[in-house]
């Protein structure tokens, strides 16, 4: 392989990386509060969708960003309304949110399915880029890529080193103690459903804005899944979660890889890798059911319902 | 003013009206939503609900549709009982189709007995070993099932396509992606002079009838409740998870293989990257719909495929995409969800005059 | 006493006006009317279900009354939340704690804080610190939670309080998770918080701790206030009376049993703790006897719940050679197969694990009860429906028939239906948790002797419990577990609350035959 190749693949990796890890770091939040909310791939949608047409009409890929993390945020509060406020079961309330926004998203976008718009243009730092190789990889992206890693860096340290970040483990861990002592927990968890949906949003439109940049229907073709998987994966851990996405991000071109070195595989079995690579994680991670039982929020998935506070 | 009161028992009329105030407020919203497109709302119901059960052609377009969604949904059904949350069925399918292909190939220009048998047979045991794959890593481990059944998803769609680019490809078939007609003696015979009603859906609502009985009347059924219902209890009282676990998963696997195979040697009668319309996932609505009773299922089966059969005539008599089939089955299954809440709460005057 | 510290103290510090507060099904409390005064240490007293807790919750904001008045130093006040209640100067410590065990000390005495609050004390945790030297705590703001023994967690509790000069502290049962050592310890730190004029508010079922530590007593029963008195006045017995009625019957005394033949063995059981918050086992040794009663005593969490776990076949890992039932290997049999070869078990949940809430009592007794109802893999329904009738005619268990589902029976009534399907499959060896945790005076009784009956016909019972009382009641030998070693077995005549209160706290394990206090 030679260094031009090098190059390309990672840089790559990290653009293939950037919509998990914007996923990734919303679902890690909202499941540090407990919520398991199994719809990303269906907010992420919405977001890809809404914010291309907004991108589209307005000729402005920022509005694009803005209206994609503002119906990310509706969707989450769907299915903030029903798990919080109703107690609905969390896995079955994220599936209908996906099965909904998987619908919703190809029934508004067939009016502009085939049209291109000009998304954001690469950013690229001065000096810092003409590093060779280095400069192309990691100082040559679109906004948005560094966007990411602030956020990351912003949310690391809001989670681990705030009050804020406290109150986001004591819910998660266990929300009765947590309304014991006069912490509003369902505000807490709607919040931080919001903050998932919005970075969903993100997600989605980071995929019809920059990655393609268009859209078709289902283009996220189960991003919003394996983020899932990555937050497992990360144990949590913001950190982690940053590593993992590019890796992910990486898993997913290495088709490109591999033909790019000549190999000559079907590219609908090499389609695969993602997928395959991720169940693979999750084999490795469930391995260590001690580990997991460490590390998970204690309470997630677990409805409260204030009600039955008695 | 009115507040929120938890009823001292959950209500059972409540269990079984909710899906039906569901569908009567998914329709509410369908009538505003095609409002607010212009289409008249009136029209748009009447297509979508009416004129499927219009003509004998349509109700048997209809129950075509149904045996899949049935098959699929009676098996997660099973499934979601036992706590383990299958979202694979389509893949299931998938693998169904496939496995089933494959055979069917074998007997292009036979007219053996065995042709049909033997690629039920293999469609069926297709979709077991892809339900086999989850539930192995699960079982050994403890991976999470609604991710690695998602990713099986994706990968038996991806090997599907392979499979009719390549291997399966009609020799004859000008490069087109599609594997040579089946003969005549793979085909699941077909019931009525008019229209495509297969063995399939008769096979279909058999097995559902089969899951009733078998949840009501046998240990294996009562087993599989009372992990659903509570873990610790199962265990506590000794029951083997692990068992229960490939029992609920082989089941619906098998299902789902049997309505793929069903597929393509039922009304498709060959192999194409387009075998399934997301059953394995409108399934999931319809199990749920169904108050994760077999019986239940066959209710909802029949409405959704009543929605997609609408659907279809909803884009050719008024322009309507067919993509909201698959919105009005998120919407539907909100409003479930939501409805839901009173089985276990009411609403009551407020007393705040006593405060 | 009482009568001296309204002279001193003129005002009330809390008073409650007819407090009401009702659940589906259930009027938790019935127009209670109670008064404090500052310094003074008052019980509150009542059965299980007499309404105590809930009446706490409202004081504390968790629980909100439907009508009724809280007057808060001579000021009508409307305690909605508990950061309201935190700000008036109310602290509480909960039953079962409300502590975050993957946050440290400090971390979880900040959550409760206001930002005010926080930059008024500066340092936390040196102000924890402080504090822990005035009251002799000996909390660390350092350590994690999940690393602290129950009566540590407790004192992080009382901390929380402190850190916040509380004018009221509520402890709601705060003796039952002590060993008798670390209850005079609590008792110690209540009465200088009383001499420095902070009112506590102490719930508890134990008399003779009432008697000891309050000045006045309110007592509840039913959800409704049946008279109050000066504890110093009284004997155990005349509060008992005023708690439970007059038609309640106590527990005698009862005869002791020797048993001879062994029956069950656990020999050098060593294991870790599947839950990384758990307690592993370290070389645990007991034998059972036909026709005993073996108590194990033990604050919760020192292994009980991992013993039984392996003990019932629950935790699923093989283990060869090291528990023998009836001379066979036990160990690597599964949960179903233990039960076939003769070993029951009562957990400690009833709802969840013992039965399934949202089954009705038949399938409950289903369940673990299948011998003679299944035929090829079918449900003879019928025939279990009898039977479940048949329990709940036997157990006189209150409940609307074999159709009610789990939950709504009242804790008592369903463990005594527990403990009777438990006991109809004639068991060898009965493992029992907890068995009156939670249940009324009644339901105790009945359990006990149905316990007491199954000793007499031959098996052996495997007894775990957190209630010294209860254990010297009933077991024929008593032992103790501490951080998952269990002390040697000595015959309940040869030894005394003191001792085993000792081997709770762990003094049997670097030596077995010292006696020492703990320091």
């Amino acid at each position: 392989m030679d260094i031009d190749l090098i190059t390309q693949v990672l840089f790559a990796a990290i653009k293939t990386g950037t919509p998990l890890l914007f996923i990734a770091l919303g679902e890690a939040i909202c499941e540090k509060t407990g919520v398991l909310n199994l719809g990303q791939e269906g907010m992420m949608l919405m977001g890809a969708v809404v914010g291309f047409m907004a991108a589209y009409a307005t000729g402005n890929a920022g509005m694009g960003i803005i209206g994609a993390m503002l119906i990310g945020m509706l969707m989450s509060l769907i299915f903030g309304f029903l798990v919080l406020h109703l107690g609905a079961n969390q896995v079955a309330t994220g599936l209908a949110l996906t099965i909904f926004g998987t619908g919703l998203s190809a029934f508004i976008g067939a009016s502009v399915v085939g049209h291109t718009i000009t998304g954001f243009q690469p950013l690229n730092i001065p000096l810092l880029s003409e590093i060779p190789v280095l400069g192309k990889v990691l100082f040559s992206h679109d906004p948005l890529v560094y966007l990411a890693i602030v956020l990351a860096i912003l949310i690391g340290f809001v989670a681990n080193k705030t009050r804020v970040g406290l109150t986001i483990k004591a819910v998660g861990e266990n929300p009765h103690a947590a309304n014991a002592i006069g912490i509003k927990v369902l505000k807490v968890r709607y919040l931080a459903v919001m903050f998932g949906g919005a970075m969903a949003g993100l997600g989605g439109a980071y995929m019809s804005l920059v990655y393609t940049p268009m859209w078709v229907e289902n283009m996220t073709a189960g991003r919003g899944w394996i983020a899932l998987a990555l937050v497992v994966f990360a144990s949590w851990r913001i950190g982690n979660i940053v590593l993992g996405a590019y890796l992910f991000g990486l898993a997913s071109i290495m088709h490109l890889v591999l033909q790019g070195m000549g190999w000559s595989i079907s590219p609908n079995l090499l389609a695969m890798l993602p997928y395959v690579a991720t169940i693979v994680v999750m084999v490795i991670i469930g391995a260590d059911k001690y580990k997991e039982k460490l590390l998970a929020p204690r309470s997630l998935g677990k409805p409260f319902d204030p009600r039955q506070m008695a | 003013m009115i507040r929120v009161q938890a009823r001292t028992e959950p209500s059972t009329l409540m269990t079984f009206a909710s899906p039906f105030l569901a569908i009567v407020l998914t329709l509410i919203f369908g009538s505003v939503l095609f409002s607010a497109l212009g289409k008249d709302p009136i029209q748009a119901l009447h297509v979508l609900l009416v004129l499927p059960l219009s003509d004998a052609y349509n109700i048997s377009e209809m129950l075509v549709k149904m045996g899949p969604l049935l098959l699929c949904a009676v098996g997660l059904s099973l499934c979601y009982r036992a706590n383990m949350w299958n979202i694979g069925a389509e893949g299931q399918l998938l693998a169904g189709a496939l496995g089933g292909s494959a055979m069917a190939l074998q007997f292009v220009d036979s007219d053996s007995a065995l042709a049909m048998p033997l690629t039920l047979f293999a469609g069926i045991l297709s979709g077991m070993a892809w339900a086999a794959i989850p539930t192995y890593l699960k079982t050994k481990f403890n991976s999470n099932l609604i991710l690695t059944t998602i990713m099986l998803n994706y990968i038996a769609l991806y090997l599907l396509i392979w499979a009719v680019h390549g291997p399966l490809r009609d020799p004859a078939g000008f490069g087109f992606p599609e594997s040579a007609l089946f003969s005549d003696a793979t085909l699941l015979p077909v019931l009525f002079d008019s229209g495509r009603v297969h063995l399939g859906v008769v096979l279909a609502v058999l097995l559902a009838l089969v899951a009733w009985f078998l949840l009501s009347k046998s240990h294996l059924g009562f087993k599989i409740r009372v992990y659903g219902a509570d873990e610790p209890a199962a265990t506590y009282a000794g029951f083997n998870a692990k068992a229960i676990s490939w029992f609920v998963m082989l089941f619906a696997g098998a299902l789902a293989g049997l309505a793929g195979v069903a597929e393509v040697a039922g009304p498709i009668g060959q192999l194409t990257p387009n075998i399934s319309p997301g059953y394995g996932y409108s399934a999931i609505i319809v199990a749920y719909l169904g108050r994760l009773h077999p019986a239940g299922a066959i209710i909802a089966a029949t409405f959704l495929a009543i929605l997609y059969m609408g659907g279809d005539l909803a884009q050719i008599e008024m322009g309507i995409p067919i993509a909201v089939v698959g919105m009005f089955q998120g919407v539907l299954l909100f409003f479930l969800l939501a409805c839901d809440f009173f089985i276990r709460y009411r609403i009551v005057p407020s007393r705040e005059n006593m405060a | 006493m009482s009568e001296t510290l309204k002279k001193q103290n003129s005002s009330p510090r809390l008073e409650l006006l007819n407090i009401t507060k009702q659940y589906p099904g259930c009027l938790a409390n019935d127009q209670i009317c109670m008064t404090l005064m500052p310094g003074e240490i008052h019980a509150l007293l009542g059965e299980n279900g007499a309404g105590k807790s809930t009446l706490v919750k409202t004081i504390y904001g968790v629980v909100s009354p439907d009508s009724g008045q809280i007057i808060w130093d001579g000021h009508e006040v409307d305690i909605k939340s508990p950061s309201i209640a935190r700000d008036l100067g109310i602290g509480m410590v909960f039953q079962h704690f409300s502590l975050f065990e993957t946050l440290t000390v400090a971390q979880n005495i900040e959550l409760c804080l206001s930002k005010e609050q926080l930059s008024e004390i500066g340092n936390l945790a040196q102000r924890i610190r402080d504090l822990s030297k005035a009251y002799g705590l000996n909390v660390d703001p350092e350590r994690y939670v999940h690393s602290l023994s129950i009566g540590e967690r407790q004192r992080v509790e009382i901390m929380r309080c402190l850190v916040q000069s509380v004018k009221l502290l509520i402890l709601d049962e705060p003796t039952s998770v002590l060993t008798p050592q670390e209850v005079a310890g609590l008792f110690t730190v209540l009465r200088q918080l009383s001499s420095e004029g902070c009112s506590i508010l102490f719930i508890s079922h134990k008399l003779h701790e009432v008697t000891e530590i309050c000045h006045n007593a309110t007592i509840l029963r039913g959800g409704k206030f049946v008279g109050d008195c000066e504890p110093a006045n009284e004997t155990p017995a005349t509060i008992a009376k005023m708690m439970v009625g007059d038609l309640a019957e106590q527990d005698a005394g009862y005869e002791k049993a020797h048993g001879q033949e062994m029956i069950f063995a656990a020999k050098n059981l060593t294991l870790a703790s599947k839950n990384p918050f758990g307690t592993s086992l370290k070389a645990v040794n007991f034998e059972l006897l036909k026709g005993e009663i073996l108590g194990i005593a033990g604050v919760a969490g020192n292994g009980q719940e991992e013993l039984m776990s392996i003990i019932s076949g629950e935790d699923s890992r093989s283990l060869k050679n090291v528990l023998t039932l009836d001379g066979a290997d036990l160990g690597v049999l599964s949960a179903g197969a233990r039960r076939k070869s003769g070993l029951a078990y009562v957990p400690e949940e009833r709802l969840g694990r013992g039965a399934v809430p949202e089954m009705s009592l038949s399938e409950n007794t289903l369940l673990t009860h299948s011998r003679g109802f299944v035929k090829s893999g079918l449900v003879n329904w019928a025939a279990v429906k009898e039977y479940a009738k048949s329990l709940i005619n036997q157990y006189s268990v209150k409940c609307h028939g074999e159709f009610s589902e789990a939950k709504s029976l009242s804790g008592g009534n369903l463990q005594k239906f527990i403990m009777g399907r438990e006991i109809g499959q004639n068991p060898k060896v009965l493992i029992c948790a907890h068995p009156t945790w939670g249940v009324d005076v009644g339901a105790a009784l009945a359990i006990h002797q149905a316990l007491l009956q199954l000793r007499d016909q031959g098996a052996a019972i495997l007894l775990i419990s957190e209630d010294i009382d209860e254990l010297f009641l009933l077991a024929d030998r008593m032992a103790a577990v501490c951080d998952g070693h269990l002390s040697p077995v000595v015959r309940t005549e040869d030894t005394s609350i003191d001792q085993i209160g000792q081997w709770m706290a762990g003094t049997f394990i670097n030596d077995s035959n010292s006696s020492e206090a703990l320091t």
